[in-house]
């Protein structure tokens, strides 16, 4: 389409034709790009490097352990570790290993992550389209309280457990674990609504919708992606929760990190590093698939969380 | 809009004030009302149970004068500084080689940021193993003919929190870098542009011009790294379980086992009221900077 | 004399999608170029590329006679206008102003005389002391201006520097920008999608489109003599209004509907004599009414079908003959919808364009 007559093709003014053109040469294996790769692969390597001598490690036997460095690739490998982690490893009197606290950690996790996320959603949701006198100064405290240690806050709460008779069952871990997740999660919520067009909110209560009407039918449908970004958060954060396990849980119903912690550092008995690591892998396990499998969605959750502290 | 019958008041938006009963009682009765409990109840001589016979303060006297606090203090100043300006620098340069347009970023930043997605005890566990002095790093080094090579930090009590800040550092860098990388994605790509125009080399665009854009993203991250690092508990307990000896312990342990094994509550509430004090040292500043001029929240 | 810029054989693609074909350009020394196009035509790429902060896939870049296709941004003999502005924030204008220099190492005195002059030039003197946030939108595009300035290069790029100012100070700043030019008189490219901007500042123009120049000439040629029906749409508001038609064989009348216009006066390109499917094109303000039109060499009856008063002239949309056309009155003139009306044009201003192919015949 280019007119000719406009665009003179060739020019007689007489430049260096022949000087460089194109683009700037940048061979694939220049000083940059080798440093620049270098320095990442090293450190990529660093941080894979944890991951890769739990798994060498977990699938030896004990005597390749001891001869052997952590580094070595297994030579006989061998499932036996992770079959005695699962199911035969001992924390006290009970030996029937991690099994047990993976369960205890499914029934913690499966409720707590439900209701806080159906609490904090409606709460964020009350917050951004339906403030009331006090409800920003409450948000406020929800939001400072977030950075009180929680040390301040255990033997307190412990007391109210204790009153409400649920202290030492998952109930009161559940109640323990809807609480702390609310400041985070409520902000998520809050700050996604906003987000939301205030006409479309305007125009369903004019078309007669009330709250829970426009909350289950306007914005609920509308905020799937923040919801799985809530799910994500709180599914690493209870699954990897130690100090809220250890403090309202008996041995009976401890989640898996505070078992995981028991069997690992036992004074007792010989230690069997493999059994160990096995059992730290079958624990970090349920994080690290929902890590992979979530993918950008996990980098949104901790920018939103990123105010938690 | 007929005035007549408009609402009594308390009932007007009824269903949100229901609908925010959990977080008003979280407020209420979690964050003010246990925080308060609790320090009321460390000027207290309470010991198995909180009871209410006042000594002033004699529990953060003895506080100040326990070996073991001072160290727990001491450690969490080392692990805390040393953590904060490792894991900024760090975090920083790693965010910006990943922001040099190179190829399989995905993959890296997945890398450098699983470890955050990890359990502390997790963590900790790992790295005691890697650190283990007769099969872990020091001996695979002795191994490779450096006999004298020595390199013990779980057993050796001038070193051992230098242990822990590794594993610290592990897994908590990729946050850090994800923080940054927001932030630099955050920069105007026209200013990048200008400085190549102006022939501003690019460390020179980082540093003068780049970071400082940066202020309120380091003001965040340094919020969150510290007030991260005061709860700093089941890292220690997972991979020293505060030793050797009392060498590793850090303030949230202290509380822990005051309260739940040695049934002296007094002192643990003492030493968790230290703990808020410290935390709001930082956080009030940082608040009244960030919301201070404008309104509160 | 020797071109200020001079492009060859451009070509940039970013994977299978094709930015820029090919393109050929010489800007002669103190011209003022404006690169003109909707977005997405490639025009912001191209500047991106003579300034060298893109890497061209092929061709070459000459600027001043030297070839700087691989040469880095600042080595180029540039100054550049950022649509942003792209002031350092944490410095003053000042500072802004001086960074580069500084950092070229040349000396304190030479530094300050320069930042001085920029400063006067641009009446930014007190604002020196000031951070960019203290500043208005106008303030920081001059000072943005300013910093190009004190490279002292004979070219200076601007990528849409008004688009974020309102109307008054765009309008304003047009003008200063071309005192500038005429101050200065060094070369200028400038990328903007303003059609005003354009023909006010330009003395030439490049119209572009999906990486291609499509038609490179003064804003009067570019009025006048659109090479084509994209060209002609694109320039004036409201459009130019098209009929459907043949011209006839012996290229002297153009029949649409019902209708047959006379040619006479209308200026094919030299020694052809087209024929066949075409559109015929008129400019809203080149089609008169009443009296005049009763005198045009083509008049059609109407019915005024909406009315939109400017002012300084009276915008009014016309259906006749099963047209429907745009016709730009005196702003004095009283008619309202439903009105009939007699209008007219004179082939001479008109402009016809091929079927098929879309340009002018």
């Amino acid at each position: 389409m280019a007119d000719t007559d406009v665009l003179p093709n060739n020019t007689s003014t007489g430049l260096e034709t022949s000087g460089p053109r194109g683009p700037r040469p940048r061979p694939m294996l220049s000083r940059r790009n080798i440093i620049l790769y270098g320095t990442l692969i090293v450190i990529a390597v660093y941080y894979l490097l944890p991951l890769y001598v739990m798994i060498v490690t977990s699938l030896k036997g004990m005597p390749e352990i001891r001869l052997g460095n952590i580094f070595a690739p297994p030579v006989e490998v061998t499932f036996q570790p992770w079959v005695k982690a699962w199911a035969e490893a001992c924390t006290g009197l009970n030996c029937d290993g991690l099994s047990r606290g993976f369960w205890n950690s499914v029934r913690i996790t499966v409720p707590s992550v439900i209701i806080s996320i159906a609490i904090a959603s409606v709460n964020g949701y009350a917050l951004a389209n339906w403030r009331f006198k006090g409800s920003e100064i409450f948000f406020t405290i929800l939001i400072f309280g977030s950075f009180i240690p929680y040390q301040v806050m255990i033997y307190p709460i412990v007391i109210v457990l204790r009153e409400l008779g649920v202290y030492g069952s998952l109930t009161g871990l559940v109640i323990v674990h809807t609480i702390f997740g609310m400041p985070i999660l409520t902000l998520l919520f809050r700050n996604y609504f906003v987000s939301v067009p205030e006409e479309l909110f305007k125009a369903a209560r004019v078309d007669g919708a009330g709250f829970w009407g426009i909350y289950l039918r306007i914005m609920l449908p509308m905020s799937l992606p923040i919801f799985v970004v809530a799910i994500i958060l709180q599914i690493t954060g209870i699954w990897n929760d130690f100090l809220f396990g250890v403090v309202y849980t008996k041995p009976d119903t401890y989640p898996m990190t505070v078992q995981l912690n028991n069997i690992v550092n036992s004074v007792q008995g010989v230690k069997e590093y493999n059994v160990n690591m096995a059992a730290t892998i079958i624990t970090g396990l349920v994080p690290l698939i929902v890590y992979f499998l979530s993918g950008k969605l996990f980098v949104r959750g901790i920018a939103a969380g990123a105010v938690k502290g | 809009m007929a005035t007549s019958d408009r609402p009594f008041q308390p009932f007007r938006n009824l269903n949100a004030k229901i609908a925010s009963i959990p977080m008003i009682l979280t407020a209420l009765v979690i964050f003010i009302g246990c925080t308060i409990w609790t320090i009321y109840y460390s000027f207290t001589k309470s010991k198995l149970l909180p009871k209410s016979n006042f000594v002033g303060f004699d529990q953060y006297e003895r506080l100040w004068s326990t070996r073991r606090w001072l160290v727990s203090i001491e450690n969490l100043v080392i692990y805390g500084s040393l953590s904060l300006i490792f894991s900024l620098i760090i975090g920083f340069l790693l965010a910006a080689l990943l922001d040099q347009k190179i190829r399989f970023e995905d993959t890296f930043r997945t890398i450098l940021l699983y470890p955050f997605a990890l359990s502390f005890i997790v963590t900790g566990l790992v790295w005691q193993w890697i650190l283990n002095p007769d099969f872990g790093v020091q001996s695979v080094v002795q191994g490779l003919g450096w006999e004298s090579f020595s390199f013990n930090p779980l057993y050796d009590a001038d070193i051992v929190i230098y242990g822990v800040l590794i594993a610290g550092l592990w897994q908590g860098t990729g946050l850090v870098m994800c923080l940054m990388l927001a932030g630099l994605r955050g920069i105007d790509e026209d200013i990048w542009k200008a400085a190549r125009v102006d022939g501003i080399p690019m460390w020179k665009t980082y540093l003068y011009i780049v970071i400082p854009m940066m202020r309120p993203v380091f003001i965040t991250t340094i919020v969150i790294i510290t007030s991260g690092i005061v709860r700093v508990y089941d890292l220690v307990v997972a991979q020293t379980g505060g030793g050797p000896g009392i060498a590793s312990e850090v303030p949230a342990k202290y509380v822990y086992d005051y309260m739940f094994q040695s049934q002296n509550l007094g002192q643990g509430f003492a030493a968790s009221s230290m703990m808020l004090v410290t935390v709001a040292v930082i956080v009030i500043p940082w608040a009244y900077l960030e919301f201070g001029g404008k309104r509160r929240g | 004399m020797e071109p200020s810029i001079s492009i060859k054989n451009l070509a940039l693609s970013f994977g299978a999608l094709e930015v820029l074909k090919d393109l050929n350009l010489e800007v002669a020394q103190g011209e003022f170029l404006v690169l003109l196009g909707s977005s997405g035509c490639g025009k912001s790429t191209l500047l991106n590329c003579i300034a060298g902060l893109l890497d061209v896939t092929d061709g070459q870049i000459f600027i001043g006679g030297r070839n700087v296709t691989w040469q880095e941004p600042s080595k180029r003999g540039i100054g550049m206008v950022f649509q942003s502005y792209a002031l350092y924030p944490q410095m003053t204008v000042a500072g802004n102003l001086s960074f580069g220099l500084k950092n070229a190492r040349l000396p304190k005195a030479e530094i300050e005389e320069r930042v001085n002059r920029a400063a006067k030039i641009l009446q930014i003197e007190p604002l020196l002391k000031r951070k960019p946030a203290a500043l208005s939108g106008g303030q920081r595009q001059r000072a943005a201006i300013g910093r190009a300035l004190v490279r002292d290069a004979n070219v200076f790029l601007f990528d849409e520097p008004l688009s974020n100012l309102d109307a008054k100070l765009r309008a304003d700043l047009r003008v200063e920008i071309k005192q500038l030019h005429q101050k200065l008189s060094n070369t200028m490219i400038y990328v903007t999608h303003d059609q005003i901007e354009a023909m006010t500042l330009a003395d030439r123009i490049a119209i572009m489109r999906g990486g291609l120049i499509l038609q490179l000439g003064s804003p009067n040629e570019i009025y006048n003599k659109p090479v084509n029906k994209y060209v002609a749409e694109f320039i004036g508001s409201p459009s130019m209004n098209f009929f459907d038609g043949q011209i006839d064989d012996s290229s002297s009348k153009f029949s649409t509907g019902a209708q047959v216009f006379p040619l006479e006066g209308y200026g094919f390109k030299e020694g052809t004599s087209p024929k066949g499917p075409a559109w015929l094109g008129i400019r809203p303000e080149h089609m008169v009414n009443g009296a005049e039109a009763e005198a045009a060499p083509i008049r059609m009856q109407g019915k005024v079908e909406l009315v939109e008063p400017l002012g300084s002239d009276t915008l009014a949309r016309v259906s006749a003959e099963g047209h429907s056309l745009w016709v730009r009155l005196d702003g004095q003139v009283s008619i309202s919808d439903g009105d009939a009306i007699t209008i007219g044009f004179d082939p001479a201003r008109a402009n016809i364009f091929d079927k098929t192919t879309e340009n002018r015949l």
